[in-house]
C-alpha cells in the first residue's frame, strides 16, 4: 500500500502545484489579496505531499519491496542500507522524483523566509515556480513514474551499479540536484520581476542569496562527482570535460557570473537587464543539463535512461520555459532603464568583465558539448570532441579571469585608477614571483604549464589575501575578524579558486605514473618511494567478491603507507571494478591500483604520485565555505530579523 | 564520469572468454624506449575508444583500445611521425576516434566560435561602459525661462 500513498501524493502535489501557479497569479494581476496569499500554504502543501511521496519510494527500496518494478530494477536485498538508501535517487525515476521534492522544497522555502517581499512579488515568484513544478510532475507521472508495480514480484532484484555503490557518489546527485534546482528560483525571480516590470536594489539583494545558495550546492556537487571519479574510476582523472559533466558546469559558470553581476543591481542599479537574462540562462542550462542527461541525444557516459520520449519531454519544457521567459525578456527588457554611471575602469566594469569571461566561457563548453551533435545534423560528420578542445579553448578565458581577479576585487566603485589599484597587491606580486621562480626551479623540463598554473593560483591566493589586509585599515590584524562577512567569503572563495588553479596545473605536470608486472616481494622504486607488494588474498564483502593486494610503502627505509588495492566482481550484475588505494596527503596523494595476475607470475600494479589531488577539491571546498560565509553576511541576516519583527506584527494584529 | 559502465557491456560480450584487463595500458605493452612512450602516451590520449562512449585509448579497457595501443607504438617504432600515426588511425575508424577535432571545413566554426564570441561580447561590453561613463554633469541646460528666474535669485543674494 505504501507505493500507492506515494503515488498519491505525487497527483496530489501535481494538482496542489496547478492551483498555486494560476490562482495567485491572478490575485497578483488583480490585486486580490487573498488570492496572492494562498501561494504561501500552497508550496507548503506541496512540500508535504513530495516528502510523502519521496518517504514511500524510500521505504520502499530499504524494505526491498520488489513488487514495485523501479525497486526490482535497481536493488538488492543484500545491498548495505545506505546504498538501498541511495539507490532512490540512483535512477532516472527516482532522481526525478528528488529533482521535484527540490523544487518544491526551495518553492516552501521562498513560502517560509519570504515575509519581506512584496505580496504580488511572492506570489509571482511562487506562481513561476509552481509552474515549473507542474511541467515536472507531469514528466513524472506521464513518462517516468516511479511506483508502477509488478504483477509477479520477482525473488531478488537487480541491484545498483556497483559504480554506484560508493558514499561520494551516494550525495553526488542530491547537491547537484540541490545546485540546479535551487537555480529554478533565480529563474522564477527573473521572470515575476519581468512580469512586475520592476527590478531594483532589493529585488537584487531577494535573489542573490538564493542563487548563492544553488552556487554552494553546485559546486559542492560538482566536487564530489570529481571525487569519486578519481578514486574510484581507477587511474585518477578528475575532470573529463563529459557530457554530463559540462551540464553541471555551464550551469555553474552562469550562476558565478550571476552572482558577480547581482552586485552591480544591488550596489549601482545597473546590469539589471543582463542580471534577468543571466538568470534565465542559468536555469535554462540547468534544463538543458537534464535534457542532455535523460534524452541521450548526446552519446554520454552517464545517460544511464536514454529514451527519445523523455528526451522530447524535457526538450518540450525547455522550450515552453525558457522561450516563454526570453519572449516575455524581450518585451519588458527595454522597461529596466539603468541608474548607476561608472568609468571603463572601476569595479562595475571589472565586474562586467568577470560577466564577459564567464558567459563566454560558458558559451564556449557549450558548443563543444553540442558540436558532435550539429555538425552530424549539418555535414553527416561523425566526430569527437574532447579533452584536448576544451583545454585549449577554455583555459584560455580562465587565464585572463585569473590575471584580472585580484586586481578588478581591489578596485573602488564608479571610477578606479590602475596603478592605485595595484599598489596594494604589490606584495602579492611579488610573492607570486616567487613561486613561480620556485616552481619553475622544482620542475623537471621546465613545465610552462606548471609554472603558469601555479603562478596564477598564486596571485589569486595572494591577491585575496592582500585584499582582507587592505580593509582591515591601519587597525591591523584586531580589525580582520570584525570585517563584514562578505568580505570573508569573497576572499576565501576567491582564495579556493587559486588552490584549485594551483592543484590542476600541478596535478597534471608532475605526476609520475608506473605500470608494471610486480613480483611479490621484490622492492620497486616509483619516484621518491619504494614499493613492495605482500601479498594478493580473497576478501569478499556483502555483495562482491574480491582479491586485496598488500603493498608497503617506504622513503629513504621509512615506512610510508601500507596500500590495500582491491579487484572486485560484483555477481548479480557480473561487473568487475577496481578498487584504488589512495594514501591521502596534502602534498601528494599515492594511487595504486591492481591489476591481473600474470602468466610468468607476479602482478600488474599500476602506481601513480599525485602532486597536489587534495588541492583540488580542497579548493573547491574554499570556494562553497566562502559562498557559505557571504551567505551569512549581515546584509542578508538583517533582511532577516526586518521579516521576523514583521511576521510577528501581523500575528499580534490577528 | 561511469564511462567504465558503459564500455563494459560491450566489452563483456567481446571479450568474456578472455580473462578480464583489469586497467588501461598493461606492462606488456609499455615501450622500452622512455621517449617514444611518451609520445605514444600523448597520441592515446587524443584517441577515442571506438566502441566505449567518451574514454580515450589510454584510459580505456576494451581490447580494441589495447589492439590500438599497440598499432600506434609498433607504428611510432617504424618511424612515423605522430602526425601520421593519427592519420592512419583516423583512416580506418574516421573522424569519431579524434577527441581533438580538426580546424578545418565546418570544424572551422567550432574552433572559433568561442574567440568571436569573446570579441562580441567585448564589444558590447565597451558599448555598455561607454554609455554608462556619462559625465555627471549631464544636468539638462536651463531653458530661457528658468535662466531668468535663476539671475533673479542670484541678484536678490
Amino acid at each position: 500500500m505504501i507505493a500507492e500513498y506515494g503515488h498519491f501524493a505525487l497527483i496530489l502535489a501535481f494538482a496542489v502545484a496547478v492551483y498555486q501557479m494560476t490562482i495567485p497569479m491572478v490575485g497578483a494581476a488583480k490585486g486580490w489579496h487573498g488570492w496572492m496569499e494562498s501561494a504561501r500554504p500552497a508550496a507548503l502543501a506541496q512540500l508535504l505531499l513530495m516528502a510523502i511521496s519521496f518517504a514511500a519510494l524510500t521505504i520502499a527500496f530499504v524494505t526491498s519491496d520488489f513488487s514495485v518494478t523501479l525497486v526490482y530494477e535497481n536493488s538488492h536485498t543484500s545491498k548495505p542500507l545506505i546504498y538501498k538508501i541511495s539507490g532512490v535517487w540512483g535512477n532516472h525515476e527516482g532522481s526525478m522524483l528528488l529533482w521535484v521534492l527540490i523544487l518544491a522544497l526551495f518553492g516552501a522555502a521562498a513560502a517560509l523566509f519570504g515575509g519581506n517581499l512584496p505580496p504580488s512579488l511572492r506570489a509571482r515568484v511562487l506562481g513561476v515556480q509552481a509552474a515549473v513544478s507542474v511541467a515536472f510532475y507531469a514528466f513524472i507521472i506521464f513518462t517516468s513514474n516511479p511506483f508502477w508495480r509488478m504483477g509477479n514480484p520477482p525473488f531478488d532484484g537487480r541491484d545498483l551499479n556497483p559504480l554506484l555503490q560508493d558514499p561520494g557518489l551516494a550525495f553526488h546527485p542530491p547537491f547537484l540536484y540541490l545546485g540546479y534546482v535551487g537555480l529554478s528560483m533565480a529563474f522564477s525571480f527573473a521572470v515575476a520581476a519581468l512580469i512586475e516590470g520592476r527590478v531594483d536594489a532589493a529585488w537584487a539583494r531577494w535573489v542573490r542569496p538564493w542563487t548563492l545558495a544553488a552556487w554552494i550546492f553546485l559546486t559542492i556537487g560538482i566536487a564530489l562527482g570529481s571525487w569519486w571519479a578519481y578514486y574510484e574510476l581507477g587511474w585518477g582523472g578528475f575532470w573529463f570535460w563529459d557530457p554530463v559533466e559540462n551540464a553541471s558546469f555551464m550551469p555553474w559558470l552562469l550562476a558565478a557570473a550571476l552572482l558577480h553581476s547581482a552586485i552591480v543591481v544591488e550596489m549601482r542599479e545597473a546590469l539589471k537587464s543582463w542580471t534577468i537574462l543571466l538568470a534565465i540562462m542559468a536555469f535554462g542550462f540547468s534544463l538543458i543539463g537534464t535534457f542532455i542527461v535523460r534524452s541521450g541525444v548526446i552519446t554520454s557516459v552517464h545517460s544511464f535512461a536514454n529514451d527519445p520520449e523523455r528526451g522530447i519531454f524535457i526538450l518540450a519544457i525547455l522550450a515552453v520555459f525558457i522561450g516563454g521567459a526570453l519572449t516575455l525578456y524581450a518585451f519588458r527588457a527595454s522597461a529596466m532603464t539603468a541608474k548607476g554611471v561608472f568609468a571603463p575602469l572601476s569595479r562595475e566594469g571589472a565586474l562586467v568583465l568577470n560577466n564577459v569571461l564567464l558567459a563566454v566561457a560558458a558559451f564556449v563548453v557549450f558548443i563543444g558539448t553540442i558540436w558532435p551533435l550539429v555538425a552530424e545534423m549539418f555535414w553527416g560528420r561523425v566526430l569527437s570532441v574532447g579533452p584536448p578542445f576544451f583545454n585549449q579553448a577554455f583555459t584560455p578565458f580562465m587565464i585572463v579571469l585569473a590575471i584580472a581577479l585580484p586586481v578588478g576585487a581591489l578596485m573602488p566603485w564608479k571610477r578606479a585608477a590602475l596603478a592605485r589599484s595595484l599598489r596594494p597587491l604589490r606584495g602579492a606580486l611579488v610573492l607570486t614571483a616567487a613561486v613561480m621562480a620556485l616552481v619553475f626551479a622544482v620542475s623537471t623540463g621546465h613545465s610552462a604549464l606548471a609554472v603558469i598554473g601555479a603562478g596564477l593560483g598564486s596571485w589569486l591566493i595572494f591577491g585575496a589575501l592582500s585584499e582582507l589586509w587592505l580593509r582591515t585599515g591601519s587597525s591591523g590584524a584586531a580589525r580582520l575578524l570584525r570585517l563584514p562577512r562578505a568580505d570573508w567569503g569573497k576572499a576565501v572563495a576567491h582564495g579556493g579558486l587559486g588552490v584549485t588553479f594551483i592543484a590542476v596545473s600541478l596535478i597534471q605536470a608532475w605526476q609520475v605514473e608506473d605500470v608494471r608486472v610486480a613480483e611479490l616481494n621484490r622492492p620497486f622504486q616509483v619516484g621518491d618511494f619504494q614499493m613492495v607488494l605482500r601479498s594478493v588474498e580473497r576478501n569478499d564483502g556483502p555483495n562482491y567478491l574480491a582479491q586485496r593486494a598488500l603493498v608497503d610503502v617506504t622513503r629513504d627505509g621509512r615506512p610510508v603507507a601500507t596500500l590495500t588495492p582491491e579487484k572486485r566482481v560484483y555477481p548479480v550484475q557480473g561487473m568487475p571494478t577496481t578498487e584504488a588505494a589512495i594514501d591521502y596527503g596534502f602534498w601528494r596523494d599515492l594511487y595504486v591500483v591492481l591489476g591481473d595476475e600474470q602468466a610468468g607470475g607476479g602482478w600488474a600494479l599500476r602506481t601513480y604520485v599525485k602532486p597536489f589531488a587534495n588541492w583540488i577539491w580542497g579548493g573547491a571546498m574554499l570556494m562553497a565555505l566562502g559562498g557559505l560565509i557571504s551567505l551569512s553576511d549581515r546584509r542578508y541576516r538583517v533582511a532577516a530579523g526586518a521579516r521576523r519583527t514583521a511576521h510577528a506584527a501581523t500575528v499580534a494584529a490577528e | 564520469m561511469t564511462r567504465l559502465l558503459h564500455c563494459l557491456p560491450l566489452l563483456l560480450a567481446l571479450a568474456l572468454p578472455i580473462s578480464m584487463p583489469a586497467f588501461a595500458v598493461q606492462p606488456d605493452e609499455v615501450l622500452e624506449d622512455a621517449g617514444l612512450e611518451a609520445r605514444a602516451r600523448e597520441i592515446s590520449r587524443k584517441l577515442r575508444c571506438p566502441v566505449c562512449q567518451g574514454e580515450n585509448i589510454d584510459d580505456s579497457n576494451a581490447a580494441i583500445s589495447r589492439d590500438l595501443r599497440l598499432y600506434v607504438r609498433e607504428r611510432l617504432v617504424a618511424g612515423d611521425t605522430d602526425a601520421e600515426v593519427v592519420d592512419n588511425v583516423v583512416e580506418r575508424f574516421g573522424e569519431f576516434v579524434l577527441f581533438e577535432p580538426r580546424a578545418s571545413g565546418s570544424g572551422l566554426i567550432l574552433w572559433l566560435a568561442g574567440p568571436l564570441m569573446a570579441l562580441v561580447a567585448a564589444l558590447l561590453a565597451w558599448r555598455f561602459l561607454r554609455s554608462r561613463n556619462v559625465a555627471p554633469a549631464e544636468t539638462p541646460k536651463l531653458d530661457a525661462a528658468e535662466q531668468k528666474r535663476l539671475d533673479e535669485i542670484m541678484r536678490r543674494s
